[in-house]
């Protein structure tokens, strides 16, 4: 094949990718958009193949056997509620791929025409450890998130003195290794750079938890591009390049968008440690307010009684997995002729559009799923608002109370509703420390324990 | 002659040019992409990340075994992990936001 039908080739896998996404804009047209994304896909791994320096297709095709089985496995038996875990084990593989690649190019540059070993052009070298530094970053920030995600280690920041001196002073001594690299084409070099730059994606991501994990999560995924990005320079492969910064700037743009949803900028968030502390809620003793408790019962005579439902799901949601027994419910007060519906806040779970994806699954028509933008202004003409699962996302303090950590962060405005029925399994407070005004306040009742199992009990009551 | 590598500043240029474009193209097109579907956005962009496979493929084409072809296959196997993955948890998702009968008749 020559060399411009490849490129040509290249281009129409990119175009598809490009259309990948591009239908992602409504649920109708996604599923068309998932099918051009694997078209373009088998495109780009065909086209490879037909290279002349590609000749060994038993062992590809064993691999990508060995692969292909794996993830299929996976992708299949995950459960929806795991979904940001496995997207976070998804992108250190892209990063430790990407430092592979990159190896590879090192020790056998002829492969990639990138010169002789020991004799490559500097530009393919800085272009060779961009890549690696950042898919070892990748690597070791998703395997870190991942484990937080999972379980496996604690969720909370971890935060030490003089961290991000620390950061700071790791990235200098990389670029010091990058410039030592570029001059000697040294092996002991070259995994020098791998090994600190893992060591800086742990510690990147370990004083992030709990709710920022969406930003982290996003930001992953925006290195992840990156990375691809750095070996399609290396290899001058235009796809590479392309599907990398595609993938870099959605990354970019969600870590935007959950940060706006904290009302943080994404440096902060970056930097860390937030609700490490114990928060400063000045003026808010609370310890002598009385909360008004309710039961199943109470809550479905409640819910009966209303013309309208506004239903609020946070991660507490998924913990439970209470996705079901809520549409349940939900179905139930529908048939009443009982409007329900359902308010996403962006940071709600523990990835963006994690809430989306589960009621979903629990098969609530996407119509009745509405963003914090769309459903904010009717709050006030609603008769119950229904939190299950979600605190500092309907904490009123952040309009009102300038000293709270979460002073001007975008709220769903639940405490403008009627009632206020809210599931809650203690009266800790949320991820962010502060204690929420809104279990104080007399139009609230809240409703103690489990949240599936409170949902079933609703239904029960509903009966 | 495929995969002709002459890295001259041009070359280098060249990808500049094609790394800024997407960049908007990226931007503009994610843009549009609907909230409720930014999960199954992260699945897509997963799967096709691993496009860096085309290069694991270079690594691991030569006959006979050396360090580079092992790497190559690694990230081979690495990179069809999240290929397979990643577009068959998109579907997954997405097939969860089909429209759904109006009729209920549980209960």
């Amino acid at each position: 094949m020559s060399s411009s039908i490849v490129a040509i080739l290249y281009l129409i896998s990119a175009l598809l990718f490009i259309f990948a996404l591009r239908g992602l804009s409504h649920p109708e047209s996604s599923r068309r958009g998932n099918v051009f994304g694997i078209i373009g896909m088998i495109i780009a791994i065909i086209t490879t193949l037909m290279f002349k320096s590609v000749l060994s297709y038993t062992e590809i095709g064993i691999a990508i056997l060995i692969g292909g089985f794996i993830g299929t496995f996976i992708a299949l038996k995950i459960e929806m509620t795991a979904l940001p875990q496995l997207v976070a084990a998804f992108h250190s593989l892209v990063g430790l791929a990407a430092v592979f690649v990159a190896g590879a190019a090192f020790y056998d540059p002829a492969s990639f025409n990138i010169g002789q070993k020991g004799s490559i052009p500097s530009s393919s070298l800085i272009e060779m450890s961009i890549g690696t530094f950042i898919g070892a970053i990748t690597f070791s920030g998703s395997l870190l998130a991942f484990g937080k995600l999972q379980g496996t280690i604690s969720g909370k920041p971890i935060v030490f003195k003089f961290q991000h001196l620390i950061n700071a002073l790791i990235f200098l001594f990389i670029l010091l290794l990058i410039t030592f690299f570029v001059f000697n084409q040294s092996t002991t070099v070259f995994w020098m750079i791998v090994g600190v730059s893992i060591l800086l994606g742990f510690l990147v991501v370990i004083p992030i938890g709990g709710a920022d994990m969406p930003v982290v999560i996003s930001m992953l995924n925006s290195y992840s591009g990156w990375a691809a990005c750095g070996i399609g320079f290396t290899l001058s492969n235009n796809l590479l390049i392309i599907t990398g910064a595609l993938v870099g700037a959605s990354g970019a743009i969600l870590s935007y968008i959950m940060s706006k949803g904290m009302n943080r900028s994404i440096l902060n968030v970056v930097l860390g440690g937030f609700g490490g502390e114990q928060a400063s809620t000045a003026g808010s003793d609370n310890s002598d307010k009385i909360v008004k408790q309710g039961n199943a019962e109470d809550a479905a005579y409640i819910l009966k009684n209303a013309d309208s439902v506004i239903i609020v799901p946070g991660y507490g949601m998924a913990v439970a997995q209470a996705q079901h027994a809520l549409r349940e419910m939900g179905d139930i007060l529908k048939k009443e002729g009982i409007l329900v519906r359902y308010a996403i806040h962006p940071v709600a779970g523990r990835m963006p559009g994690h809430m989306n994806v589960l009621l979903a699954e629990a098969n609530v028509p996407y119509e009745e799923v509405l963003e914090l933008e769309e459903i904010n202004p009717d709050f006030p003409m609603t008769e119950v608002s229904f939190v299950i699962g979600a605190n500092d996302v309907t904490n009123p303090a952040a309009k009102t109370d300038k000293s709270s950590p979460i002073y001007g962060m975008p709220i769903l405005d639940v405490e403008r509703s009627s009632t206020v029925l809210f599931i809650k399994r203690s009266m800790a407070t949320g991820y962010s420390g502060v204690d929420n005004d809104l279990f104080y306040r007399d139009n609230t009742t809240m409703l103690f324990g489990d949240a599936k199992k409170m949902c079933e009990n609703i239904v029960k009551a509903l009966n | 002659m495929e995969n002709v590598v002459n890295h001259s500043s041009e070359v280098f240029v060249i990808g500049l040019t094609v790394f800024f474009l997407a960049c908007i193209i990226g931007y503009y097109v994610v843009w549009s992409v609907t909230p409720a579907l930014h999960s199954p956005l992260m699945g897509v962009t997963n799967a096709i990340s691993s496009v860096i496979i085309v290069g694991a493929i270079l690594a691991a084409g030569p006959t006979g075994y050396d360090i580079s072809k092992i790497f190559g296959i690694i990230a081979v196997i690495l990179a069809s992990i999240n290929i397979f993955g990643g577009f068959i948890v998109t579907y997954r998702m997405l097939s969860m936001f089909k429209k759904k009968p109006k009729i209920k008749k549980e209960n």
